[in-house]
């Protein structure tokens, strides 16, 4: 029960975490990314394949999982910054799948829809399970605490504020002489620095990656997580993690009662559910629990 | 060499054919609504279940059998739109786009509920491929090319000669003048939802004869409608048909140097060269 509780915990500081990165790309500078699970997976590869194939230590392979999710955004972002957000749209969708063929038949690299296994977990041979996961959940909440307070100072930025602006109005700040090509990519590339980083920090916890995690149902997730908590606000991005998390295990107890489902169904049945509870909170609920402050938390104008 | 090369070609313009269907479908709808709406991959799927219910639960053939898939998905897509869809356009294109997402994992695993995750087939005869000068075509892929003829040559006429039709290139066009001139835009809305959705039904049944279908088949093909919608430049009808019968004889050729599993892949490089070279498609963004 208590590893139950702690595995949700590090679930939860994983969508948390995403989310804070999806509030830079979508919360502050207005840019829809649909390909999220994508960014996901390229910091968890990246982190998985270094320390298990080139034996690099985990830290390193873990900042270098930011990394590569942070490069995939900003090239993704760069192709597609001069567009109509439409096709930001379609090719951060495109971005996903394709990774995911590729991941699934490149098994030279990745070893296809097997996966790769036996992915290092730091402390893993020194602590017992539940040892490892108390110590796990440390280690995602810290980052989950650092994620959020350099969000926060991000979003009360000068950079912030030039973020927002463009969200508003791209002409107005395009007129204000903001360069507003280079905010948009840089900004794509923060949050896809902080998927990343959840991809590794997954791929570490779990010691096992496969192509099948990363479906564009994550990428709902999160973005149920953010619209929940509240778009444009850090605390509803943390907040939201834990909502989804709490949200997706009832589904879970709600199938057994209903006996004549068989396991197929009940899968189903919860991905419907998911998926209709996001209808309805993008429906009634699109300023979350935690409404975006209208403006700075400490300094407010009147 | 220049066999496989050819056989290839013919290949790639017969899936093309049958790609252009939902790829008029998407791009109508895009053109209309202004937003790429991604429910067109699970409409393609009940399309192709509806068709499946009728050829081989009812034991309709095969023309009938679109008809339903046509209609089905069509009446879906107007009830999805009505009651999920259209809340969401006053907040932007962006949350309507994450809300067809959303909608079109719900239809799926609704789809998976009712008839599980096995693979079904259609009840088609068993034909020998016609042989020519070294190269081979199914007849079954050639009946399905036809049909997507027919079924385009519909879509153009009435577009041209419809008074409906007229309405919808009208606000296409441009909304504003549209509705001075008295369009009713939900009214069109309506249509084009019922139409663009019932052609990806049609494209779904069309793709599910030439192989199985289960609840992903829609999804498993939308980055290639996409691609065709994207190619030919969004918005533009002609430019789907085109963008698809381009889309189809790439994924093919690409046949040659990677394996089938690549085919979205190439899809997906296909809408990153034209966002590049030439964003607004090769022909454009007007709708007809």
């Amino acid at each position: 029960m208590e590893n139950y509780l702690v595995a949700l915990g590090v679930t939860a500081g994983l969508y948390a975490l995403m989310a804070i990165g999806l509030n830079v790309i979508w919360g502050m500078a207005g840019l829809v990314n649909l390909g999220l699970v994508g960014f996901f997976a390229v910091g968890a590869y990246t982190s998985a394949l270094l320390t298990t194939k080139l034996g690099v230590a985990i830290g390193v392979g873990m900042v270098a999982g930011a990394v590569a999710g942070g490069v995939a955004g900003a090239l993704v972002a760069l192709i597609t910054a001069r567009l109509r957000g439409d096709y930001l749209a379609i090719v951060t969708l495109g971005f996903a799948e394709s990774l995911r063929t590729t991941a699934s038949n490149e098994t030279w690299l990745t070893n296809g829809t097997d996966g790769i296994s036996g992915i290092p977990g730091p402390w893993r041979s020194v602590l017992t399970p539940s040892e490892f996961n108390l110590a796990y959940l440390a280690l995602v909440v810290v980052i989950v605490l650092i994620a959020y307070l350099l969000a926060q100072r991000l979003s009360y930025s000068p950079f912030g504020r030039v973020l927002r602006a463009i969200r508003d109005d791209e002409q107005v700040a395009a007129v204000a002489g903001k360069p507003v090509l280079a905010f948009k990519v840089l900004a794509f590339a923060i949050g896809c620095t902080a998927l990343g980083l959840a991809g590794a920090l997954y791929a570490h916890y779990t010691s096992f990656v496969v192509p099948d995690i990363f479906v564009p149902l994550l990428t709902l997730y999160i973005k149920m997580a953010l619209l929940s908590g509240g778009v444009g606000n850090n605390r509803g991005a943390v907040l939201g993690g834990l909502v989804v998390v709490i949200f997706l295990e009832g589904t879970r107890f709600i199938t057994p009662y209903i006996p004549w489902l068989g396991a197929v169904q009940a899968a189903a049945l919860q991905q419907f559910l998911v998926t209709a509870a996001l209808l309805v909170v993008l429906r009634f609920r699109t300023r979350g629990l935690v409404p975006e402050p209208p403006d700075h938390p400490i300094l407010r104008r009147t | 060499m220049l066999k496989d090369v050819a056989q290839l070609v013919i290949n790639g313009l017969m899936a093309g054919t049958i790609l252009a269907v939902p790829a008029i479908g998407l791009t109508a709808i895009y053109a209309v609504l202004r937003f790429p709406n991604f429910a067109l991959a699970s409409h393609a799927t009940v399309g192709a279940f509806a068709g499946w219910i009728a050829n081989v639960v009812l034991g309709w053939s095969i023309i009938p059998s679109l008809g339903l898939a046509f209609l089905a998905a069509g009446l879906v897509g107007v009830a999805t739109d009505e009651f999920v869809l259209r809340p969401f356009r006053a907040a932007g294109f962006a949350t309507t786009a994450i809300g067809s997402i959303a909608l079109t994992i719900a239809l799926e695993n609704l789809l998976r509920m009712i008839f599980g995750n096995d693979l079904r087939g259609y009840d088609l005869p068993i034909t020998r491929d016609w042989r020519f000068a070294g190269l081979h075509l199914g007849p079954q892929q050639v009946e399905n090319m036809a049909i997507s003829l027919v079924v385009m040559a519909a879509v153009f006429a009435f577009l041209a000669f419809t008074r409906a039709g007229k309405a919808m290139r009208a606000v296409a066009d441009n909304p504003a003048l549209a509705r001075i001139k008295g369009v009713d835009a939900v009214r069109v809305a309506r249509i084009v939802s019922f139409v663009g959705m019932g052609l990806a039904g049609v494209g779904g049944m069309l793709i599910g004869l030439d192989t199985t279908i289960d609840p992903l088949t829609g999804f498993r093909v939308m980055l290639s409608v996409f691609a065709a919608a994207v190619v030919g430049g969004l918005g533009s009808i002609p430019g789907a048909v085109l963008g698809a019968l381009t889309i189809g004889v790439g994924e093919e050729l690409c046949l040659l140097v990677l394996t089938p599993n690549y085919r979205s892949v190439v899809g997906f490089l296909a809408i990153l060269l034209v966002l590049i070279l030439r964003p607004s498609g090769l022909l454009g963004q007007r709708a007809y």
